[in-house]
């Protein structure tokens, strides 16, 4: 291969100076002509069944011009989800959870729909609420689902018939004989974790404007992936999807808690029932109450032989799921497949249920699953090290999957060198020693995901008369640097400076399918459809030149980016000129991405996760300061170096938060620290003292100039680690989360009396 | 709706309208005067991303009353590269990649224009601790504290 010109190189991001002028628009700033306003009447109860509603107070108020509840929606599909089709529009006969929507207040002024907020009069009869898992699981517990729904799922994951009604998904997984393991092991080692809930907080809250115009419907959203809401959409209003437009403008940041439908039904109702075009945006707090993390509690049990080789693994997991499905159920399906870690495990067996709760509905959030179970399967192996008297990143090196040994039968063969991804990181951590009055914690972990998700992109690269290209994909600028690092991709390819590169994102109507943006897939699996869509260009140029010259289109070939045959010579944009003539034209390829060849299997590729954090603890106080970040990220190759650290420094942060201080708390029905006073995430002040960013490029991936994915890696393994790193100053494991100063203060003194013997 | 009348000045540009009591500055700098960039988040003065300054001084404007600045002076980020020529802190940010998603950006960029006009050459912790009332969730805040120190010695501020 040549040189590379642009891929490798920290390019500006080509939407940075947009943002740093306010330039920029997100949806929350787009206005449409004769635009209403929306707000949300929500339930104030967990579980109750609604008597009557009576909006006429409401819609006396001057300027409301419509409050829609959910027996309104009885000509529609009232519901939508691409899992379950469960998730009430606005709730149907009962409320599931606090927060839920009751009613759609739509006026011409927000302030006025504000008001009528309180005009309108919910009477409900209070239904007994299941408000955490074991009450849900419980054999006489009331039902949040009553009846089954029907639909397709537009996901892998199957739903059926469970062992509990209130059950939303259920998977065992595994292989061997763990019994017998169990057996023979010299030491089995049990551990059982907490995993709050947790809110990503994307600063733009959930909004979306829409409107019905000539019989199509209209979304402009904060969708990470628009093309699965517009199905909603079309389900919702019987429309075909090519009647459907869902368009995504900047989002101001999504992590996963934008993927999947959120408001854009709610929006569109209110269109629907006022033929007008309508703008809602949530609040922080509604947002909360939208979409969070499941939270989860984990039960491992791991079978050791005496030289530290795992036997066995048994897993149980149970996430509270909250009322509706959204993505729980594949976000248990990831658990379970990441719970265990990057490990040769001869034996395991890993039960989890995700289960429905009279709770604020979870989803997504930035390494779904894993986290959550690689705080339990790593503090387990730490703990089984500790035990065994065996270093802890020796005991993983025994047991880390070699390049090409399958983490699970039928999945891709493991596509990174883990052994030397945690000699680097471990090289780089810094054991001490602490400031006076601190006690220096190290701790590390790892975790390999399956990324990528369902492959299918697709691309266009538009070559203009001038040379210059509009690229079209339908994947989401999130913040990732999407825009910048497709436009890399295509620059290289064609051997164009970036200013010759246009990248146009997230229409359903006007760019190409993409599945999903998320699971860390762009890089890889749109890189590929954009690196595909510029060879058809160039195909279609050598053809197109072929006829100009008429000539066979063998004879013509592609030399330093230019169409050559014998001695004559055009650039694209003369090809392009002289195919078409005066008229002028534009030459347009299509690059294709699904499942097959390369990515026939799946996943596209592991995201490998590898941290390590050094703490300074005072004992005193429970204050934990960063002492040091380290991450390593196994990109293959660095499109955009800057961009690759900026992911795992964000996704470590996001991590380091959810290590130290983030959990919702629910007390009774309601959410006790619903904004972002109470709910703390890290803070400038909060910034790890050092960091290192190391990255390694072994060509291995299977995207683009053997690029693999980032983003979600740096966040899975951090709470773990930092669990560990606390469990090693003090003496003590930690068995929940957050590690806030409360905590960590009751763990020291355990530590001190568990030391002085009592 | 009770309403006042109210004379500012928006990024230099005399402002004169009658505005309802209840209208928050942000508001009213994004939706009566089409000034986007202002960004609203927490709403509760938390975050920073509303952040304006009001007579030189950054405040939340999704918590101050739009009738509380007749008679001051508003600068909103859209004020600050007027013409095109980014500043020395814009142009910090983009050479640095101090933003992702770009939603805190504009906040960030404000506040750090207020510090760097009391404090030329801010400290990495004088620079933290003007900047703890802005929050960011993309970027981990190294690349910011980069990008101000950068603007400090470039200059700083530069209207």
């Amino acid at each position: 291969m040549s040189e590379l010109r642009v891929v490798g190189t920290s390019v500006p991001r080509t939407d940075a100076v947009a943002k740093v002028t306010g330039a920029a628009v997100y949806t929350v700033d787009v206005t449409m002509p004769d635009m209403l306003h929306a707000r949300v009447l929500r339930s104030d109860r967990a579980h109750a069944r609604i008597d009557d509603i009576d909006t006429s107070a409401a819609l006396a108020l001057p300027g409301v011009v419509a409050v829609v509840v959910g027996s309104d929606l009885s000509s529609l599909f009232p519901r939508f989800g691409h899992i379950v089709p469960d998730h009430a529009i606005l709730a149907i006969d009962k409320v599931r959870y606090y927060g839920e929507p009751v009613a759609l207040i739509v006026a011409t002024d927000l302030m006025v729909a504000a008001d009528a907020l309180s005009l309108v009069d919910v009477r409900y009869t209070e239904l007994p609420a299941v408000l955490d898992t074991d009450a849900a699981l419980a054999d006489d517990s009331a039902l949040v689902h009553e009846t089954g729904y029907s639909g397709v799922s537009a996901t892998p994951v199957v739903v059926s018939e469970y062992s509990h009604r209130n059950v939303a998904h259920e998977v065992e997984r595994g292989w061997g004989d763990p019994d017998g393991a169990f057996a023979e092991a010299h030491l089995v080692v049990e551990t059982r974790t907490h995993h709050p809930m947790l809110y990503a907080y994307a600063m733009e809250p959930y909004n979306a404007v829409a409107r019905f115009t000539d019989g199509a419907l209209e979304v402009v959203s904060t969708a990470q992936h628009p093309f699965m809401v517009a199905r909603d959409l079309a389900r919702v209003f019987s429309l075909p999807l090519s009647q459907v437009r869902v368009t995504a403008p900047y989002v101001g940041g999504g992590y996963g808690s934008k993927s999947y439908t959120k408001v854009e039904p709610l929006t569109a109702v209110g269109a629907w029932a006022t033929g007008r075009a309508v703008k809602l945006v949530l609040d922080v707090e509604e947002s909360i109450y939208t979409t969070r993390a499941d939270s989860a509690d984990v039960v491992v049990r791991t079978g050791f032989a005496a030289d530290g080789t795992i036997l066995v693994r048994d897993f149980e997991l149970v996430l509270d799921t909250g009322a509706y499905a959204d993505n729980s159920p594949l976000v248990l399906d990831k658990a379970v497949n990441r719970c265990f870690g990057p490990y040769r495990i001869p034996n395991l067996r890993v039960r989890g249920k995700a289960v429905y709760t009279n709770t604020s509905p979870a989803s997504s959030y930035r390494g779904f699953g894993a986290f959550q179970g690689n705080l339990a399967g790593e503090t387990n192996i730490d703990q089984g090290a500790e035990r065994l008297g065996i270093d802890a990143a020796e005991l993983r090196r025994r047991n880390l999957l070699l390049r090409g040994e399958r983490l699970m039968p039928g999945l891709r063969g493991m596509d990174a060198d883990l052994v030397a991804d945690l000699d680097l990181l471990v090289d780089e951590l810094d054991a001490g020693p602490a400031p006076a009055g601190r006690l220096r914690g190290v701790g590390f972990g790892c975790a390999a995901t399956d990324a990528g998700a369902v492959p299918s992109s697709t691309a266009l690269v538009k070559m203009q008369s001038d040379g210059s290209i509009v690229v079209l994909t339908g994947s989401t600028e999130l913040g990732q640097g999407s825009r910048t690092v497709l436009a890399q991709i295509a620059a290289e390819e064609l051997g164009l400076d970036m200013a010759a590169v246009r990248v146009l994102q997230s229409d359903t109507a006007t760019t190409p399918f993409e599945r999903t943006t998320g699971a860390s897939r762009t890089t890889t699996l749109t890189g590929l459809a954009v690196q595909r869509a510029c060879a058809d260009v160039l195909a279609r140029l050598r053809t197109a030149a072929a006829e100009v010259w008429e000539c066979p289109v063998d004879d013509v070939a592609v030399r330093d980016h230019s169409i050559v045959a014998g001695g004559r010579s055009m650039s694209y944009g003369e090809t392009v000129r002289a195919w078409f003539g005066p008229g002028g034209g534009e030459v347009v390829g299509q690059g294709v991405v699904r499942r097959a060849g390369v990515l026939a299997e799946l996943p596209p590729f592991w995201e490998i996760g590898m941290v390590g954090v050094a703490l300074d603890i005072d004992p005193e106080t429970g204050q934990i300061d960063v002492h040091q970040l380290v991450t390593v990220a196994d990109v293959g190759r660095a499109i955009n170096p800057v961009l690759v650290e900026g992911q795992d420094l964000g996704a470590a942060t996001q991590g380091l938060g959810g290590a130290l201080t983030e959990q919702l708390v629910y007390d009774g029905s309601q959410i006790v620290n619903a904004n972002m006073v109470e709910y703390r995430i890290p803070r400038i002040t909060d910034r790890p003292r050092t960091f290192t960013s190391i990255v390694a490029e072994r060509g291995d991936g299977i995207g683009p100039h053997g690029a693999k994915g980032v983003g979600e890696g740096a966040r899975n393994p951090l709470p773990g680690a930092v669990a560990a790193a606390v469990a090693r100053a003090l003496g003590v494991w930690p068995d929940s989360l957050p590690l806030n100063p409360e905590h960590v203060w009751r763990l020291a003194r355990k530590g001190i009396s568990q030391r002085s013997g009592t | 709706m009770p309403e006042l009348d109210v004379s500012t000045t928006v990024n230099g540009r005399p402002v004169e309208m009658r505005l309802p009591t209840r209208l928050t500055l942000a508001d009213f700098v994004r939706d009566r005067l089409g000034l986007t960039g202002t960004k609203v988040s927490c709403g509760m003065q938390v975050c920073g991303a509303c952040t304006v300054l009001v007579d030189g001084d950054p405040v939340s404007a999704c918590s101050y009353l739009a009738c509380d600045v007749d008679g001051r002076e508003v600068l909103t980020v859209e004020g600050l590269a007027d013409g095109g020529e980014l500043t020395p802190v814009q142009r910090a940010f983009v050479d640095c990649s101090a933003l992702q998603c770009g939603f805190c950006t504009p906040g960030f960029v404000m506040a750090a224009t207020a510090l760097l006009r009391d404090e030329p050459h801010p400290t990495e912790e004088q620079i933290a601790h003007h900047l703890d009332g802005n929050l960011c969730r993309c970027t981990g805040y190294l690349p910011i504290v980069e990008a101000v120190l950068k603007a400090s010695r470039a200059g700083g501020i530069d209207e």
